[in-house]
């Protein structure tokens, strides 16, 4: 069998072909959100007490690549319907009209803006958060970290639930419900190009 | 200056005050499970909490205080009614603390840990587990009305001697001059 030489230019087109579709496969590469091993919650205090919640179902669409953060895009979809809150009492609570008001909206939802890098893992992310029919502009910083192939974003962020009507009405009183929600996410992701 | 036959003043003071919030914790505490959810709500369990743990710690002085201290000697009566009034005495003191104590438990397995007055977080002492705060809230109101049978009993008691015997036994718990 005759074997062709590699030649130097045959050398250089494959590897265009081989660095271009690295390119693409780390552009288009499935940048997805592991649900299961994700964690969205959020703690609110009634009269001082700190109640826990979280979000059940929740799903993302990441394009991000920390080295250019400028293009990163991040869309969260949250399903509030899904909330757990201490007991089934007040999840029923939390469907009526003066807390989430599930039937009109049922989902939450947040669309990023400017994205900036703050050095070692830590990123500055601006977006805008969507609940109950009103928008608010967020900062969340977030840590980012990787092993392998995954990476986990973690921060928190506050929120004041009247921005938002949510716990209108007879629940509008702060002294019951604190104002300040914390919201704080674990996320797990796959596909994310390197730090 | 000395009065033998009556209790000591704080402890005169503390079966007052216990009574007071005892009963009152009881009547909120009836009052307010049955009402819908609504920020009144919110505010009388908080308020019944805080009393709870209040009782929990008052009772706690008080068992010292009268382990330490030797109560009024007992007026003449049939052994069977003082074994009866002892072992009720008895009964109530253990409920003073059970009482609050699987309330601390059941608002703990719920998640809804306690802050004493809005102000000092207090521990839990048991996991946050729906199940298990389903299966502890049943004793919490059955151990409040064995006490409240029991109050009833104590009540009972202390006005047959009174009204009945003339055994001058009220005044020995009864604040000011007997």
């Amino acid at each position: 069998m005759l074997r062709r030489p590699v030649t130097p230019r045959l050398y250089a087109a494959t590897l265009t072909v081989a660095l271009l579709a690295t390119a693409t496969f780390t552009a288009w590469a499935q940048q997805r959100l592991v649900p299961a091993q994700s964690e969205i919650a959020f703690t609110s205090r009634q009269m001082g007490v700190p109640v826990d919640g979280k979000f059940r179902k929740f799903d993302a669409q990441v394009s991000f690549d920390p080295k250019k953060p400028d293009a990163a895009n991040i869309a969260f979809t949250i399903d509030l319907a899904s909330a757990s809150i201490g007991t089934a009492e007040t999840e029923a609570e939390l469907a009526k009209p003066d807390w989430f008001n599930l039937k009109v909206f049922p989902q939450a939802t947040f669309q990023s803006g400017a994205v900036k890098a703050l050095g070692g893992g830590k990123f500055e992310v601006v977006g805008t958060l969507a609940i109950k029919g009103a928008k608010q502009n967020v900062v969340v910083p977030v840590t980012v970290s990787q092993a392998g192939p995954n990476t986990t974003a973690t921060g928190s962020f506050g929120i004041k639930r009247l921005d938002f009507k949510i716990g209108d009405g007879d629940w509008k009183d702060t002294s019951m419900v604190a104002n300040e929600v914390q919201v704080k996410f674990k996320l797990a992701l796959t596909g994310i190009p390197a730090l | 200056m000395s009065h033998p036959n009556r209790y000591t003043l704080p402890a005169i003071a503390l079966h007052w005050l216990l009574a007071a919030a005892i009963v009152g914790s009881f009547g909120v505490g009836l009052y307010m499970a049955d009402l819908p959810l609504s920020p009144q709500k919110l505010k009388l369990y908080n308020w019944h909490k805080w009393a709870g743990v209040t009782i929990l710690t008052l009772s706690a002085l008080r068992l010292l205080w009268r382990l330490t201290h030797r109560p009024p000697a007992d007026p003449p009566m049939p052994a069977w009614q003082r074994r009866a009034a002892h072992a009720t005495h008895g009964l109530l003191y253990a409920l003073f603390f059970a009482v609050p104590l699987v309330g601390w438990a059941y608002s703990s397995a719920a998640g809804f840990p306690i802050v004493w007055f809005g102000v000092l977080p207090l521990p839990d002492f048991v996991p946050v587990d729906k199940a298990l705060a389903e299966a502890i809230k049943p004793w919490h109101e059955i151990l409040a009305w064995a006490m409240a049978l029991l109050v009833l009993t104590h009540l009972g008691a202390a006005l047959k001697h009174h009204f009945i015997d003339r055994d001058g036994l009220i005044g020995r718990m009864w604040p000011g001059r007997a």
